[in-house]
């Protein structure tokens, strides 16, 4: 019975597969050419690269509320609680102490190059918050960064500060017309103005996915 | 057949790969990894449908650039839960 279940489980599987596959092939060239829109939308959106244009401006809604998901999931990790890491999994390592040393300030170089290229051309707060996030993970396992078990207050203004900021603007642009909808002189600044905020809310966010829990070695160890 | 028609085929594959595993596996791991696979060949789909004749389309590679980010803290939330339930486990002597 078991067997017979798993069989039907992958024939299934494959069924929805090559139906997908065959829906793809047949499908109709798309009614609304998006490239186009987006390029004669593009001078006022406030920025000169197309993905950050969509992200922040044309299609803010999605980046306003994945930062409430993305704040939601690490209060739900804290709120679940965790118990402290096995001891061993943080051993001292000079080698790894030494790189993860020089190794940060190029991390926040990088970081602070990717959310300026964010304008006009690949990068943003994203790719800079996912950078500054792997720095802190490499110094918490070469040990030179505590654990976090409960936030202190300045920490969680920086971690919700990234979506104040973002609900700021957005329901400052319901008195000029619209929820998200910029002046378009004003947009650059705008959008720089929720960058920044936000690299600096969800490279936290992210570290602290990686960081919150209770830290199992004596306290004279830590840095 | 386009680049990107071939890109959201394999897309497609990853997908139902992955929706094996959920369904088959019983390691709740093993099913956070299978989630993981599915979401990428979802990813995969919409960037390669997307661009299917020729010009890449900023608005899904804007939405997966949202979905990739959203996806990290899913997971992340999953393996705390993960914990917390072999803790769980644990603590009232169960097998975990």
């Amino acid at each position: 019975m078991n067997a017979l279940l798993r069989g039907c489980t992958v024939l299934a599987c494959l069924g929805l597969g090559l139906g997908l596959a065959w829906s793809m092939l047949e499908l109709p060239p798309a009614p609304i050419q998006m490239p186009g829109l987006v390029a004669s939308h593009m001078d006022q959106s406030g920025v000169d690269h197309p993905v950050t244009a969509v992200l922040l401006n044309f299609r803010g809604y999605d980046t306003l509320l994945e930062v409430a998901v993305l704040l939601l999931a690490l209060l739900g990790m804290l709120a679940a609680g965790t118990t402290p890491l096995h001891a061993s999994s943080f051993k001292e390592a000079p080698m790894l102490t030494a790189l993860a040393r020089a190794l940060t300030p190029i991390a926040v170089l990088v970081a602070g190059y990717l959310l300026w290229a964010g304008a006009f051309k690949p990068g943003g707060a994203f790719q800079a918050a996912a950078v500054l996030a792997g720095a802190a993970v490499l110094l918490r396992i070469a040990g030179l960064l505590p654990s976090w078990t409960t936030p202190a207050d300045g920490l969680r203004l920086a971690l919700a500060a990234g979506l104040l900021v973002f609900l700021g603007v957005a329901a400052s642009g319901l008195a000029l017309g619209g929820l998200l909808a910029y002046p378009p002189e004003w947009a650059g600044t705008l959008i720089l103005l929720i960058e920044t905020s936000l690299t600096v809310s969800l490279a936290l966010i992210l570290a602290g996915l990686f960081l919150a829990g209770p830290d199992s070695r004596p306290p004279e160890e830590q840095s | 057949m386009s680049t990107g028609l071939l890109y959201a085929m394999t897309g497609v594959l990853l997908f139902v790969l992955g929706m094996g595993g959920l369904f088959l596996r019983r390691a709740l791991m093993t099913k956070v990894l299978a989630f993981n696979i599915q979401g990428s060949g979802a990813f995969l789909v919409l960037v390669g449908l997307g661009q299917r004749s020729g010009i890449p389309d900023p608005v899904p590679q804007a939405m997966v650039l949202t979905g990739i980010v959203v996806s990290v803290a899913a997971t992340a939330l999953a393996l705390a839960l993960i914990r917390r339930l072999a803790d769980n486990d644990m603590g009232t002597g169960d097998e975990p």
